[in-house]
């Protein structure tokens, strides 16, 4: 199958899982979930090095999910690329769920990094790049923050020292939906330039759309030959991608979402 | 190596670098205090695992944080209350919650902040910390401690805070005497009156012995080095031994080595007891014996504490 067309595929795959996992429980975190389901399709079918048999494998490549309350699309992707059964996905926030609102390594086979406070995750993150700067080790730490994220002052602190690290074991990603829990990050709390924010602290900068599968994972080649200097992927996102109902919409961070709305949302993509 | 006449900094930096020789997963996480815990000698031994972040302690505990998740066993450091208050939520989440190994040095707890005043006066620390799940709280009294605590404290498995004096200390133990984390320490055995001390206040508190042997009075002292898990059986065999207890910390008395022996007596077995500490105040700036003096955290508060509790034993 043609690369993109087998991304696509399994990026509306995602997108289809996360809507169902979300719409059993009948609430949850859809719209910050649906616009990072591209760049999950790439990272875990075409760019990273993990495997779902061996999850804990030494020299995999790390993901870590900072915009932790996108947990509900990581685990559609866990699921997709079989570190556990499908069925555990309608145990979302469940009691005694292995699968809660927020990503948690303790928790999910396959999850690599406990985050939710937004900020803690991409310090983390930087945190395990700087091991395997230590240890020269071959592979990446991949990360994903938020745009509402990026206001929090602990993202900044992660990205000078990894600027001035020159720590090019991360490559991260911002999820510029322009959209937060209060409205769009333009109106709360601008983070715009980021790109000329990221290039100042010494990062290897691209911006790219943020929905194009080939886009991303030509931009994560490139990240990986920009050596000496961490890279930031920004990508240009729409929140709630790929569903009807909230596409765009800042209040798609955490809403209902019947199983009715998710089947025609399903339809729709198909 | 000298364990009594330097300042315990030079001591920590020395062990660290001696604990990093037989480790190599320890990796030091600085936050521009470097040289106030004197670790240059870190850096320039290991210089490869040496790091830091320069002022900006929430990225120091998220930096460990992930470090701890690829195997390294980080040491942070700031002075206390940037230890635990500015990085409470980090601390909390990113090293308890996700169940990582980071050992956190806190340096110049409470009054010991002197010159810097108020604002650098942790008097919240301990409560704190020993909120957190998980979390182990150690404040070592002397070097001898420190050098006894410091590879058990390596060896276990869970964060640790640890309440580091920085400069002076008072010589407290002979070379030879050892220690285990989670156990209290017997100095003095007493038949009439336990004082449960930790940090600069075991000194008070065998001052305060010695005070209240001529008055006649026989007191027990007990160092509690490890407020967390605190040594439960050690606490209710002293109460129900002299069935009289006070408590002595450099600390707020609310939420401190006060509040968790008093849980324990009183789930366990009550008897009367007083805590002398900080009651709570803020800090303010000035020299150690000032503000020991004022904030009532001298050898005399402790002998007129157990005065106050003998009476009400004697009912």
């Amino acid at each position: 199958m043609e690369k993109r067309t087998l991304l696509e595929q399994k990026a509306k795959e995602i997108r289809i899982n996360t809507l169902e996992c979300i719409a059993h429980l009948g609430v949850g975190h859809i719209g910050g979930s649906l616009s990072i389901a591209d760049v999950l399709a790439v990272l875990y079918y075409d760019q990273m090095n993990v495997d779902p048999k061996n999850p804990q494998k030494a020299d995999r490549d790390r993901f870590v999910l900072s915009k932790g309350h996108g947990g509900p699309a990581v685990y559609a992707t866990l699921a997709l690329k079989g570190y556990f059964p499908m069925e555990m996905l309608k145990t979302l926030n469940q009691s005694n769920t292995n699968l809660p609102s927020h990503t948690d390594k303790n928790k999910t086979v396959g999850v690599d990094m406990t985050t939710g406070s937004l900020g803690q995750g991409f310090s983390a993150a930087v945190g395990m790049a700087t091991a395997a700067q230590i240890d020269k080790a071959p592979f990446h730490v991949f990360a994903i923050i938020g745009d509402g994220e990026s206001q929090e002052g602990q993202i900044w602190e992660a990205a000078m020292f990894a600027g001035n690290r020159k720590l090019d074991h991360i490559i991260a990603f911002t999820d510029y939906n322009k959209a937060q829990i209060d409205g769009t990050t333009m109106d709360i709390n601008d983070v715009d330039p980021l790109d000329k924010k990221w290039e100042a602290f010494k990062w290897h900068v691209q911006s790219i759309d943020g929905h194009d599968v080939i886009a991303i994972s030509e931009a994560i080649e490139n990240a990986k030959n920009a050596k000496g200097k961490p890279s930031m992927i920004i990508l240009n996102t729409i929140k709630g991608k790929g569903a009807y109902f909230c596409e765009g919409d800042p209040g798609s961070h955490n809403m209902p979402v019947t199983m009715e709305m998710a089947q025609k949302a399903i339809e729709r993509l198909k | 190596m000298d364990l009594r006449n330097r300042q315990l900094r030079d001591i920590y930096s020395d062990l660290l670098v001696q604990e990093a020789e037989k480790n190599p997963n320890i990796v030091i996480v600085e936050a521009d205090l470097t040289k106030a815990i004197k670790n240059n000698a870190f850096f320039e031994k290991h210089p490869e695992r040496a790091i830091n972040v320069g002022v900006a302690e929430a990225n120091m505990i998220g930096v460990a944080a992930g470090l701890a998740n690829m195997g390294k066993l980080p040491f942070t450091h700031t002075f206390t209350p940037f230890a635990t208050r500015r990085v409470y939520d980090q601390v909390t989440l990113s090293v308890a919650y996700s169940q990582l190994n980071v050992k956190m040095v806190g340096s110049d707890p409470g009054v010991m902040a002197q010159l810097n005043g108020g604002t650098h006066m942790s008097l919240e620390d301990v409560g704190l910390m020993r909120n957190l799940p998980t979390m182990t709280v150690v404040e070592p009294v002397d070097g001898v401690q420190l050098a006894g605590l410091l590879p058990q404290i390596i060896a276990h498995d869970g964060p640790v805070y640890i309440r580091l004096l920085r400069q002076e200390f008072d010589c407290i133990f002979d070379d030879n005497e050892t220690f285990e984390l989670g156990k209290a320490k017997t100095i003095k055995e007493g038949k009439d009156i336990t004082i449960f001390a930790t940090g600069i206040m075991v000194k008070e508190a065998l001052d305060a012995h010695a005070i209240l042997k001529e008055k006649g009075i026989d007191a027990s002292v007990v160092n509690i080095h490890t407020v967390k898990p605190i040594d439960v059986d050690a606490i209710v065999k002293e109460a129900k031994r002299t069935k009289a207890v006070v408590t002595a910390e450099n600390h707020n008395v609310i939420n401190g080595l006060g509040s968790a022996v008093a849980e324990v007596l009183g789930e366990h077995y009550p008897v009367p007891m007083e805590r002398v500490g900080v009651m709570d105040h803020f800090g303010e700036v000035g020299k150690k014996d000032f503000l020991m003096e004022k904030f009532g955290l001298k050898a005399v508060n402790i002998v007129k504490a157990v005065e106050n509790v003998l009476k009400r034993k004697d009912v």
